[in-house]
């Protein structure tokens, strides 16, 4: 589904964040991106949602190489990833069901399908019935739970989070994994990147080490 | 991997499509002007400024309009009289009038014989019995001849010629005619459709400028909620869509308020005018804003809008990317 072949990227003050790296992750797998913070991780994972451009080496998604995937299509293109962040990236003017009904909103589903698939999204995190609720009076691990609903709610086939339990304690980050691991279930690839080591161990989940750009090593569950 | 939304959009039909279309937009439409509703004074502020941008074209617009009804009025200046050789007898005078009046460059052409010169004289002159001392009449008949302009071309020149190729016939003794003040009164009309014309053109300019930085500004204060939206993959068009409206929302207010300043101005000035014009002995009304002109105002100024939020957005949209941080 996704696949790495001999990637790097310079960012333009230099830094040069993947020096070659080379994974393949299966239609329906599940993997962890490991590393120290600088290692690669979110870079690796803005490269698979087109946020940035490798400067060197071939991405392919779903079998197609990405870079031939110009401005106008990066849209299209996304909407077929859900993501989610570390800072969850919430509209904090808009209720919750605004927020979750937003990837919805873009694809132009009709607006009586548009409740009920929101309301879905929000019952699988837990979280039906805080729909006029605004994110503010949310915790920190329910507006997680919601950027994970916004990012399933129109069904991609592919799911990326970077450090999503980075600012949860412990309880709140084994119950969003879980939560990935369910997606996961029922046939989604789902890349997380963490370095949450202690966290990672309770998953059976295939581990992809990097450290300082390169690939440091595969662990299989 | 199947793109999900392309296939839900083939199992929807056409029809029900185009509804969703409508719906998107209109909701994006109702939800722009909610937004703009949440910071009047802002708000206030820009549509206060762009209707006096167009009302202040509108109303030279207006002003050159009714000069020129009022000129108009005075079509009976651009009269010629034609006087003919005393003692013309009456048969001949009556043949030539005919003659002058079948002429393509002549709208009528009217005999006012010598006794009928003398009434009038005698009516407005004041002078009865200084008239009545007279043995004979010393008006010659002389015919009236009101010229054929064609509306708005403001060419009084070809009336010098009309009076030359009377003056030439047989009968005629002298034509009078006096042109002068109402080709400068044309010519001014002219100019200052002209000046109209620059000043809506620049103002026009300065509404795109208005609206267009206004809503930079607007696109600066939502920059988060527009890197989530793209984030999430939403395109440039849906993410420029409520700029639009928004563009437009404040046009059609600005089209709005100018509408309102100018009828105020209207009602204001056509009583102490309409006074004026009384004590002149005429009549006068000022013609204030029909349908037409209140159309091209609202939806000029919409338009304006939609089109300084058009290239404003599209310039400033492209530039907030997600993530080009690190």
């Amino acid at each position: 589904m996704i696949t790495f072949n001999g990637v790097a990227k310079r960012y333009p003050s230099g830094r040069e964040a993947l020096t070659d790296l080379s994974f393949t992750v299966g239609a329906g797998e599940m993997v962890f991106l490991t590393g120290h913070s600088g290692a690669g991780k979110s870079t690796a994972l803005k490269l698979i949602a087109l946020i940035e451009r490798p400067t060197r080496g071939q991405i392919l998604v779903g079998g197609q190489g990405i870079a031939a995937i110009k401005r106008r299509g990066i849209p299209a293109y996304r909407r077929r990833i859900g993501m989610v962040f570390q800072d969850h990236k919430l509209l904090h003017d808009r209720p919750i069901w605004d927020n979750v009904a937003l990837p919805l909103v873009i694809s132009g589903t009709p607006r009586r399908e548009l409740d009920k698939r929101v309301r879905a999204a929000l019952d699988q995190v837990g979280l039906l019935g805080r729909e006029t609720s605004f994110p503010i009076e949310l915790s920190t691990g329910e507006q997680q739970r919601v950027g994970i609903a916004r990012a399933v709610v129109a069904k991609p086939p592919i799911l990326i989070a970077d450090e999503p339990t980075g600012n949860l304690d412990p309880d709140l980050a084994i119950e969003v994994m879980r939560l990935f691991k369910r997606f996961n279930d029922v046939g989604v690839t789902v890349v997380i990147a963490s370095h949450d080591l202690h966290l990672i161990e309770q998953f059976s989940v295939r581990r992809i080490a990097l450290a300082a750009g390169r690939l440091a090593g595969e662990a299989h569950a | 991997m199947p793109d999900s939304s392309a296939r839900d959009a083939e199992a929807r039909g056409l029809g029900t499509l185009a509804a969703g279309w409508f719906e998107r937009h209109l909701q994006t439409l109702i939800a722009s002007l909610g937004r703009l509703a949440r910071a009047p004074f802002g708000t206030a502020l820009t549509i206060g400024v762009i209707g006096v941008a167009l009302a202040l074209p509108a109303c030279l617009e207006l002003l050159v309009t009714n000069a020129r009804t009022l000129s108009g009025g005075w079509q009976n200046a651009l009269d010629l009289t034609v006087y003919l050789k005393p003692r013309l007898p009456d048969h001949d005078a009556q043949q030539l009038t005919e003659t002058i009046a079948a002429r393509a460059d002549v709208a009528s052409a009217r005999l006012v014989t010598s006794a009928e010169g003398l009434a009038e004289f005698r009516r407005w002159s004041g002078l009865g019995a200084a008239l009545d001392a007279l043995k004979d009449n010393p008006l010659p008949a002389s015919i009236v001849v009101r010229p054929r302009v064609v509306e708005g071309s403001g060419d009084a020149t070809g009336l010098g010629g009309l009076g030359d190729a009377l003056r030439v016939l047989p009968g005629v003794d002298q034509v009078q005619l006096d042109t002068e003040w109402v080709r400068r009164f044309t010519a001014i009309l002219d100019a200052l459709r002209r000046a109209v014309m620059l000043l809506a053109l620049v103002l026009g300019v300065a509404v795109l400028l208005v609206v267009g930085n206004t809503i930079r500004l607007d696109i600066d204060t939502r920059r988060a909620e527009i890197e989530v939206t793209k984030l999430v993959g939403g395109s440039d068009g849906f993410v420029r869509r409520p700029f639009l409206y928004g563009g437009f929302w404040y046009g059609l207010g600005g089209g709005v308020v100018a509408w309102l300043l100018i009828e105020a101005l209207v009602r204001g000035l056509s009583g102490p005018l309409g006074r004026v014009a009384a004590a002149y002995g005429s009549h006068f009304e000022l013609s204030d804003l029909n349908a037409a002109r209140s159309f091209a105002l609202l939806g000029g100024g919409a338009l304006l809008g939609w089109i300084g939020a058009f290239v404003s957005a599209t310039r400033h949209l492209r530039a907030i990317e997600p993530g080009t941080d690190a």
